[in-house]
């Protein structure tokens, strides 16, 4: 058995309740890290844990939480990325459903490390059944005396407060959410200002993924250096990955960060579905670019996949068998960003909705020749030109997918 | 013709506002609100949370024409919203979608005539390893085939 982190204890009933969890030593680590240890003391720790963003990009979170100035008069803000609309990804709704403490613990300890005294729970509009329970689960905790004023008597105050979104893609990435946030909508804000000077309400703000969060009470309990030896050193920890497509038992699986992705598909989730052929497997989200059959044999963390030019993203892990035609793979993700695209910046709105057209031309039988090289064009005309990295989560799938199966997208076109 | 809410939804209001530093950041959770109570966002409704929010009309609009969840126009009793992202195509979204599209009589984006369905395609619902996946209203349904349709639909009052 591998050691779970998050997800130990989903099976047991009626976990999400504060007294169940507090029979299995819920809030040991709360009341370690505002008991017995200080700020610095716990941002050391989290910089050691090499604890990587669990919403996309992989950044450190101790890094991050570094970055917030500390000497400022204005308030500060922690935002919690529970948007989860990186299509393939589920993991933070079963977090959300089944340990929502292990969250608002992680969420108490941060908000203490940096200094905040005011943070939001950003969830995606449909998860609402769940933003009732991490609501119940706030007032729960209030009334233990975890959340409010003095936090057990440190004379730290915090409030949290559930934020549902209401549809739309784009409000994951950090700085459309803090636009949708303070009320408006969702479009990208140009970085810098970083939103660790300059976030909400023009206020210093951490944004964190819920999953990266949910990690935070155990490396205080049992340390960086566990933490590390549990993953790999520069990327520590667990990940759920959640795998669904064409394999015998989709779900999550909650791994070592490292863990292989053949392992992943063939030992852990079955192998594929009625004895098919593995095609391909996009291992990271629909963002992350698309790695062959032959490309499976790789360790699944953020450094790894990124020199095979893909990326780890959420850990949300699709598998296509022989079955799958890649154009219709390729249709579904340009009508995705096409719809998606906030409209402000020309590459992206254009760029995304011409490669749809030109896509859903080829998939009804007008293809023409130079078809392919103009959605290889429009795309590369993204990447790394536009305000968001919402272009080239765009480009990048649709690149690597054009170069891969360039010649089954031809058998179409002839 | 205003609109007027029950005593209990404006205390829920007054609360919601009193959760941000700025009144206008509470748009998004009062559009909720406002939806739930009336059904819609139609201009009415804008006036009405533009007026709660010390904001103009114009500001609203611009918002709930943002977000695909707010409905300008009134949905059914219950909004089926079936997902036509990558994982729920490969396992078999067209069909859920063909067999609830004859089953009712409607395509996505229409209500039957006795205002009881409303059908929408939607992006990834987040419940992937469930995949063929739909919402109605807010509540989850996963591994749909045609015998499953039947059921949860046929038990809708
Ligand atoms: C288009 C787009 C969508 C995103 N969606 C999400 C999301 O749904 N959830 C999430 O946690 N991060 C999402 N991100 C990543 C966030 O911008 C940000 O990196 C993350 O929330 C930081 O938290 P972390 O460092 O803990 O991962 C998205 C990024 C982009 C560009
Ligand atoms: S890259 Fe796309 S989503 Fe991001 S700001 Fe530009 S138009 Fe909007
Ligand atoms: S693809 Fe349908 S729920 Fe994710």
């Amino acid at each position: 058995m591998k050691e779970k982190v998050l997800s130990e204890h989903f099976s047991i009933d009626n976990f999400f309740k504060l007294d169940v969890y507090l029979k299995h030593n819920g809030y040991q680590a709360v009341t370690k890290a505002l008991t017995e240890l200080n700020p610095e003391k716990i941002l050391k720790e989290a910089k050691a844990a090499n604890l990587r963003g669990r919403g996309g990009a992989g950044f450190p979170a101790g890094v991050k939480w570094g970055f917030v100035p500390q000497n400022g008069d204005k308030p500060k803000y922690l935002c919690v990325n529970a948007d989860e609309g990186e299509p393939g990804t589920i993991k933070d709704r079963y977090i959300m459903t089944h340990n929502p403490h292990l969250l608002l613990e992680g969420i108490i300890i941060s908000a203490y490390c940096v200094g905040i005294n005011t943070a939001y729970i950003y969830i995606r509009g449909e998860y609402e059944n769940i933003a009732l329970r991490l609501e119940t689960a706030i007032d729960e905790a209030f009334q233990k005396g975890f959340l409010g004023k003095d936090i057990l008597g440190s004379g730290f105050d915090l409030d949290i407060t559930v934020h549902r979104g209401a549809g739309a893609y784009i409000c994951g990435e950090e700085t459309a959410l803090l636009e949708s946030l303070e009320g408006k909508r969702g479009n990208p804000r140009l970085k810098p200002p970083f939103p660790a000077s300059i976030g909400l309400f023009q206020c210093p703000t951490v944004i964190n993924n819920v999953e990266t969060l949910s990690n935070i009470p155990a490396i205080i309990l049992k340390g960086a250096e566990w933490f590390c030896a549990l993953g790999l050193p520069n990327d520590g920890g667990t990940r759920i990955f959640g795998v669904s497509g064409m394999v015998k038992n989709p779900g999550i699986y909650e791994l070592p960060v490292g863990t292989s992705l053949k392992d992943l598909i063939f030992k852990y989730a079955g192998g594929m579905k009625e004895g098919k052929k593995l095609k391909a497997v996009i291992p990271g989200g629909m963002s992350a670019p698309i790695l062959k059959a032959d490309e499976i044999d790789i360790a699944m963390d953020c450094d790894t996949l990124m020199k095979a030019d893909s990326m780890l993203g959420s850990g949300a892990v699709i598998v296509l068998d022989e079955d799958t035609s890649i154009l219709d793979v390729l249709k579904i993700i340009t009508k995705f960003y096409a719809h998606e695209s906030c409209g402000q910046c020309t590459p992206c709105r254009i760029g995304n909705s011409w490669i749809k057209k030109i896509v859903t031309r080829i998939s009804q039988g007008g293809g023409k020749e130079g078809d392919i090289d103009n959605i290889a064009r429009l795309a590369s005309n993204m990447l790394g030109k536009t305000l968001c990295p919402l272009g080239d989560a765009a480009a990048m799938p649709i690149l690597s997918i054009v170069k891969k199966f360039r010649d089954e997208i031809e058998t179409s076109i002839k | 013709m205003s609109l007027e809410f029950s005593d209990k939804t404006k205390k829920t209001i007054y609360k919601i506002i009193a959760r941000y530093p700025q009144k206008e950041a509470a748009l998004l959770p009062v559009l909720h609100v406002i939806q739930k109570e009336f059904g819609q966002i139609s201009a009415e409704e804008e006036i009405l949370a533009a007026s709660l929010l010390g904001i103009s009309q114009v500001k609203v609009r611009e918002v709930v024409s943002f977000y695909t969840m707010f409905n300008r126009k009134a949905v059914g009793k219950y909004h089926i919203q079936v997902c036509s992202n990558l994982t729920c195509t490969l396992m078999g979204a067209d069909n859920v979608l063909n067999f609830i599209e004859e089953k009712l009589g409607i395509k996505p984006g229409e209500t039957t005539p006795d205002k009881k369905f409303t059908l929408s395609t939607v992006e990834c619902l987040g419940a992937c390893e469930k995949a063929p996946s739909m919402m109605i209203n807010f509540d989850y349904y996963g591994y749909l085939d045609k015998e499953k349709i039947n059921k949860i639909l046929d038990n809708l009052e």
